[in-house]
């Protein structure tokens, strides 16, 4: 009977998001898929592998990927874009993690309840689990460097780096209940990592371009697809891997609660 | 529109419906966060296949690609969307992370997860609590 009560008022909201999804396909309809729409100014007669004028194509996507081999010696292209081109986007995008980190900390803090602090049995974890962990932390944590410092060279970064080390972490926290990463210790690792990115943006405003976040040294030390090829991109998403692992160990960390 | 377009953009727009009714009809606060991320999910997944190019390959030049770096134009799909997408996932995650903990205090004040009434804090909390 319960069932019935609760599909019958579920309907309405069938009908609004069977609409909602209708009127959007009605507009998608429109848009072409799987066309090369970013190659509207390419030239008529245009070969792959030619030399194209980059100075007037107004596409960004087309100029990206015209230049962006030479003007960030990276060899993935997203990569590219998102610390190069759009840098500072990144930096905002740390801050807003940063700030969910914070909010959910003061969140945490605000609403803790007095009868939730008294002590609750926590059940061990199972021996294939605890000693499985210690076995697999590591290599998770190799594993998340390798996405980070590769992140100009493969498919990966500092933040999908940061998250596999941070689920490194989690695996950790439920193989072992009572222990835990000092709060310190991944604050001043997060801080750490922060300044480094806001340090490297810095040492663009003093190098040729004189601009923040520039990367004036891409293709200085070596050819696109060798470790060092990409200027300080390399570095910064090595900066972004430790700040996201640090703060997701946290957010983990505050969520799990007191532990003890 | 072809086959494969029906399948992407139908596919996901369903998903997203099913998002949207999961918003609507659904009473436990998890839940209802589980239906925004898929929500996020789809319009996720919307993004990058407006940037899909058939026939080309994964943004990435050299080495075991088979992509020079000088003739990217015709051969790759278009960054952009994939970098946008890069970001929203984060973005979704830090929200998420927020609205779980605004969930684990709707439960201490009022002991249970369902949501009795959208006006939660104009009513009485006794009664809510009920």
């Amino acid at each position: 009977m319960m069932e019935r009560t609760t599909f019958h008022r579920s309907l309405p909201a069938i009908a609004l998001a069977l609409l909602f999804a209708a009127t959007l396909f009605v507009a998608f309809v429109e848009v072409d898929f799987g066309e090369p729409r970013i190659e509207e100014e390419l030239p008529v007669n245009y070969q792959p592998g030619e030399e194209i004028d980059t100075e007037n194509i107004t596409t960004p996507g087309l100029r990206y990927l015209a230049n962006s081999s030479e003007e960030t010696g990276s060899a993935n292209l997203v990569t590219a874009v998102v610390v190069n081109y759009r840098g500072f986007d990144t930096l905002g995008e740390v801050t807003i993690l940063f700030l969910a980190a914070t909010g959910v900390g003061a969140l945490l803090s605000f609403i803790k309840d007095d009868d939730e602090k008294k002590k609750k049995k926590i059940l061990p974890p199972s021996l294939i689990l605890n000693k499985g962990a210690r076995l697999v932390l590591p290599l998770i944590i190799l594993f998340g460097v390798y996405v980070f410092l590769h992140g100009h060279l493969s498919p990966g970064g500092g933040f999908q780096g940061g998250v596999i080390i941070a689920s490194g972490m989690l695996l950790f926290y439920i193989a072992e209940p009572t222990k835990g990463a000092s709060h310190k210790v991944i604050s001043i690792i997060e801080s750490t990592a922060g300044l480094a990115f806001i340090g490297l943006g810095i040492v663009g405003l003093m190098t040729a371009s004189k601009i923040f976040l520039a990367n004036d040294f891409a293709g200085d030390w070596g050819e696109v697809g060798m470790l060092v090829s990409a200027g300080l991109l390399p570095l910064i998403y090595i900066a972004i891997g430790f700040k996201v692992g640090s703060e997701m160990t946290g957010l983990v960390e505050k969520m799990r609660g007191d532990g003890s | 529109m072809n086959g494969l377009a029906l399948v992407f953009y139908g596919g996901i727009l369903l998903l997203i419906a099913v998002g949207i009714w999961g918003i609507l009809s659904r009473r436990n606060l998890i839940k209802v966060i589980m239906a925004i991320t898929i929500i996020a999910t789809g319009v996720n997944l919307l993004l990058v296949s407006v940037g899909y190019i058939s026939g080309r390959a994964a943004p990435i030049v050299g080495g075991d690609t088979g992509i020079d770096a000088s003739s990217t134009t015709g051969s790759v799909v278009d960054p952009i969307p994939q970098a946008l997408v890069l970001t929203a996932i984060v973005i979704g995650l830090a929200t998420t992370a927020l609205a779980l903990v605004a969930a684990v205090g709707y439960y201490r004040k009022t002991g249970s997860l369902e949501l009795k009434s959208w006006s939660y804090g104009l009513t009485n909390e006794k009664e809510v609590k009920k």
